[in-house]
């Protein structure tokens, strides 16, 4: 509820377009970190490769619409359903691994993903990306940061409550269970590797929407939505802002999508600055922003 | 009736035989011990037997029904669940929540009811809730129920792995070293929470050091050395087996012996 009376009163406060512009970029990318969290951060399975199912997305509603005819809107449910598919069968045989052996597959996933979209230049332009076409609904084009500012916040939202939904039910606890102790869920009945595949294909749908809004935000898309870059990005904000918080994910993504605009007057030291702003947030809030501000207050836990 | 039997069953790791063409047979209702020597093969018989390792060789059977290389969890929906000797304890939940968790094989909600928290989930929420409080009663952790699982008493987290298998509703039970590391008072305790658990017509197979729990308790002991039987039979025979106290208690140390025939 808090969340949804300040997605609607911030914009009063914005005094220009290019502030739509970040809250779009917030949104999105907190969409996917929301799912990506429920991964890492609940079930505890790390993805170094969630960027690919972004670049997926991005490219379901650049291709689709362009070489095949279709509407955007009907690619973005397609992208989601491909990347589904896809994290079924990515999933099945390297979710049976574990910690770091994990880490670099999914890191060979994302990095494959990122080399198709280059190398299929014919399909994709290449290295140089494509252009998106606008996404028309009922025949109204959608065009502007603003009209994206709702769009993508509503989306957010939705994916907030279906992640909270998620994380309260028999399935959450299987999840919340899996993360700390495999072999015990498993005596407990639990078939942890159906769970944990279910939790991957629901993070991979939350990252391929969240790619079909970027691209279709953007107008354009290149294969570095899809890069290992972005893959860490997605992982360094659902650390910073909390393993487990799906609050946190929204803070995270802020945090790290309008800090590299904020530090921009520093010039040449931003991404220095960056790093040990995050350096320092790691270290006196480790447990990840939300969750430590959480534990101040609530005196909850050491 | 039995409900467990094993026949011949064999596992070697990097070619030592660490179980070795053991048969059990635990008839329903009784509690079933299985003593020896560390190392002798108690712990991986029991992974054996939960589906954590696959056999070698040789066969299991639950209910009469073969249950020889099924997944932990598939033998969770037949009725076997077990706690372990190393706790493993959901730490991040509350106790509560560890013990809601042992409802999972009872909750009927799918993955879209769950996204979308339709009434049922609510409602599978409070049943799961409900059992969960009443197996958590059963262990005397009741009064703990919010308390976050990380802050109990080690003997406490002992009886709330048991509170959590309990919760899955089974009709075996197996318990590793349910009183290792407790002191007398804790082990007091578990030794009554087995009694009632065994009143209720559930099945108790248990690995355990404490020989006057297990003399006190057990209507058969089975021991191993070296991944072998060695002997079977009531408390009262093993413990006046020759090759027993030769085997077992010899290598255990006089402590031990004391324990056992006092």
């Amino acid at each position: 509820m808090a969340i949804a009376a300040i997605f609607v009163s911030v914009p009063w406060f914005f005094p220009s377009a290019y502030y739509y512009r970040i809250g779009v970029l917030v949104f999105i990318f907190a969409l996917a970190v929301a799912g990506l969290n429920l991964l890492m951060g609940f079930a505890g399975q790390v993805s170094l490769g969630h960027a690919g199912f972004l670049g997926i997305g991005a490219y379901s509603v650049a291709i689709g619409p362009t070489h095949l005819g279709m509407p955007s809107w009907f690619c973005l449910f397609a992208g989601a359903a491909l990347s589904a598919a896809v994290a079924f069968f990515v999933g099945r045989p390297i979710l049976r691994l574990k910690g770091h052996y994990l880490a670099v597959a999914t890191l060979g996933f994302g990095l494959l993903v990122a080399i198709v979209l280059t190398n299929e230049a014919g399909l994709t332009g290449g290295p140089d990306g494509m252009t998106v076409p606008r996404l028309t609904l009922f025949g109204w084009s959608v065009r502007g940061s603003d009209a994206w500012y709702w769009i993508s916040g509503t989306t957010f939202i939705g994916g907030f409550v279906l992640a909270l939904n998620l994380m309260g039910s028999p399935t959450g606890r299987a999840l919340q269970a899996i993360h700390d102790s495999e072999i015990a869920a498993q005596v407990l009945g639990i078939d942890v590797a159906r769970k944990k595949l279910t939790v991957f294909i629901i993070s991979a749908v939350y990252a391929s929407v969240a790619g079909s809004y970027l691209a279709l935000f953007n107008g354009h898309v290149t294969p570095d939505v899809a890069g290992f870059l972005r893959s860490i990005e997605l992982v360094a904000m659902v650390v910073l802002g909390g393993m487990g918080s799906i609050l946190g994910s929204l803070v995270g993504a802020g945090l790290l999508v309008v800090l590299p605009q904020a530090l921009t007057i520093f010039h040449e030291y931003e991404q220095a600055l960056l790093g040990l702003i995050l350096i320092v947030f790691m270290i006196f809030l480790r447990r990840g922003i939300v969750p430590s501000v959480a534990a101040v207050i609530f005196g909850w836990r050491k | 009736m039995m409900i467990l039997e094993t026949d011949r069953l064999s596992i070697a790791f990097g070619g030592v035989r660490a179980i070795d063409e053991v048969n059990i047979a635990v008839e329903s209702g009784q509690v079933f011990s299985i003593i020896g020597p560390n190392g002798s093969g108690k712990t991986t018989l029991f992974n054996l037997v939960s589906g954590i390792y696959t056999p070698d060789d040789g066969s299991i059977r639950l209910a009469g029904q073969t249950a020889t290389g099924l997944a932990p969890h598939e033998l969770a929906r037949r009725g076997l669940s077990r706690t372990f000797q190393n706790l493993q304890i959901f730490y991040r939940m509350s106790v509560l929540e560890n013990v809601m968790v042992g409802r999972h094989r009872h909750e009927r909600t799918g993955i879209l009811a769950d996204l979308l928290h339709l009434p049922a989930v609510t409602l599978q929420n409070k049943a799961t809730d409900a059992a969960a409080r009443a197996a958590l009663a059963r262990v005397g952790l009741a009064d703990f129920a919010e308390r976050s699982a990380s802050s109990l008493a080690y003997g406490a987290l002992k009886r709330l792995e048991i509170a959590r298998a309990l919760a899955t509703e089974p009709s075996l039970l197996l318990l590793d070293e349910p009183a290792a590391g407790c002191n007398p008072v804790e082990t007091q305790e578990i030794d009554a929470v087995i009694r009632s658990i065994v009143k209720d017509g559930i099945t108790v197979v248990l690995v355990e050091h404490d020989m006057r729990l297990v003399m006190n308790i057990s209507d058969r002991v089975h021991v191993l050395a070296n991944g072998r039987t060695l002997a079977e039979g009531t408390p009262e025979q093993v413990r006046s087996n020759a090759a027993v106290i030769q085997a077992y208690l010899g290598i255990h140390g006089s402590q031990e012996a004391i324990r056992a025939f006092d």
